[in-house]
């Protein structure tokens, strides 16, 4: 099913109940995603991570498979699941996105502007392949527990400045984080807002990222749907892989410990 | 004040070693400085607007919870203060024009155009009407708002002042001060203020 095809299913699927009841509006697109379960067009991105993981390239045609995700080299299956954490080697907690161009740098020769130059693609020219591994290397932690540690002093305060960056009001609208996630049952438009401020509302929310947006036929990361939270908020540009990046990641993932992860997803 | 705990066990120096707690003081600092060096400048959003003005240093600080009373007091005082009504006196502009004004949901993202319209997107998060069936629930419903209240002149005042900025009436609002920050124009908030309370408007029916 292309793109198009899907778009209009969904919208169809919003726009036809509004003349009647508005709640059942949410209970359609649950209908409409169960239906796509078996064919998530995420698994296109899924394909050709796995691909970019175990190809060699770069200047030293190299491939991705002695990459250490945190469980050790090559591990793949419950990483994402883990993740942000303290690695040692970098003297820094990184998401997977961050850890996926260290490698690139160390394994396989890139420089690091090289390796994180395109983190959201778009369209068939420009492909991002950070979105291709993301989807991968997610994949391979389909129904796994969320298990986000805190054991490192580092850790500890990645989490805790994520928090703060969660409250952080700012720009022209006063808004955070919080303002638009911080209560049950709260909604933008249509849209249902997930209340990232409980358990539920975060392993809910967590554990369906990446996934895939029909509305702009792209596989997304949870650094993008970061990048755009903040847009909307009125603040400048999220930096990718950035220090507020990891720890705002930090702060949701490890909130989700315990959620089952289940992602790449689909989303509107 | 920094604590470093040095425990010289074994076990601290395989791990952490000197294992460091900032107070929380010190947390948001960083988060600060973390901030600064995690955003770059695009389109009409620069750096500054990650500086923040002493009432959403307050309400960040309360971390979702509640202001204590006299703060809250505080913050809603120095906000009262910033309320500039029209010079002419006249509050109620055109209620046509506030529709579109809360039906639009562009402005001051880096990704608009600054040329381009500022909205109040109000049905983001409000009901108005009940033709309007695409709306959020953050605030609260204003359907038929000025059916309930009428559109006396005190009323009036305090639909402007609350546009012109939340923060005067309900500290740590999750609405945006629109005429303080510079959103909407003064003709802007009395054309919403007007969909509010003209008896005319899609609000009141």
């Amino acid at each position: 099913m292309n793109r198009r095809t899907l778009l209009a299913a969904l919208v169809g699927i919003v726009i036809a109940p509004l003349a009647g009841a508005q709640a059942s509006t949410s209970d359609e697109i649950a209908k409409y995603r169960a239906a796509l379960q078996d064919g998530n067009p995420a698994e296109l991105w899924e394909a050709r991570g796995e691909d970019l993981w175990k190809q060699k390239r770069g200047p030293r045609a190299a491939s991705l498979e002695r990459c250490d995700l945190g469980s050790g080299p090559g591990v793949v299956k419950g990483a994402y699941a883990e993740l942000p954490r303290y690695f040692a080697d970098a003297d820094r907690v990184m998401d997977l996105e961050t850890r996926l161009v260290w490698c690139m740098v160390q394994l396989q020769g890139y420089t690091e502007a090289e390796a994180k130059k395109n983190p959201f693609g778009s369209g068939s020219d420009k492909r991002s392949d950070l979105e291709a591994l993301t989807a991968y290397i997610a994949v391979e932690s389909r129904g796994v527990k969320m298990n986000v540690p805190l054991a490192h002093s580092k850790e500890l305060e990645a989490y805790r400045i994520g928090e703060k960056l969660f409250y952080y009001r700012g720009g022209t609208h006063d808004f955070a984080c919080a303002t638009c996630h911080g209560e049950d049952g709260k909604r933008i438009r249509l849209q249902e807002l997930p209340n990232l401020m409980t358990a539920e509302g975060a392993q809910k929310a967590y554990t369906t990222w990446p996934a895939y947006r029909v509305s702009q036929g792209e596989l997304r990361t949870f650094e993008w749907r970061l990048h755009d939270c903040f847009r909307q908020q009125r603040f400048p540009e999220l930096v990718f892989g950035s220090d507020a990046a990891i720890a705002l990641t930090m702060y949701l993932a490890r909130n989700a410990n315990g959620g089952v992860f289940d992602a790449p997803a689909i989303k509107r | 004040m920094r604590l470093c705990l040095r425990v010289l066990t074994l076990a601290a120096l395989i791990g952490a070693g000197c294992a460091t707690i900032s107070s929380d003081k010190e947390t948001g600092e960083k988060a600060a400085s973390v901030l600064k060096s995690s955003f770059k400048p695009a389109g009409q959003a620069g750096l500054d607007r990650l500086d923040q003005d002493d009432t959403q240093r307050a309400c960040s600080a309360a971390l979702g919870k509640a202001v204590p009373k006299e703060l809250a007091a505080q913050i809603e005082q120095a906000n009262v203060a910033t309320i500039r009504y029209p010079s002419d006196g006249q509050l109620l502009g055109d209620w046509r024009n506030g529709e579109k004004i809360a039906q639009e949901g562009r402005g001051k993202q880096f990704s608009d155009d600054p040329k381009g319209p500022v909205g109040a997107n109000c049905y983001a998060c409000h009901q108005l009407s009940k033709t309007e069936l695409s709306f959020g629930t953050i605030g609260p419903s204003l359907y038929q708002y000025g059916k309930l209240r009428g559109a006396s002149g005190e009323v009036q005042r305090y639909t402007y002042g609350k546009i012109y900025n939340s923060e005067a009436f309900a500290a740590c609002s999750n609405m945006p001060r629109f005429g303080y920050k510079g959103i909407l124009t003064e003709q802007q908030i009395k054309d919403v203020t007007a969909l509010l309370l003209d008896p005319a408007s899609p609000v009141n029916q």
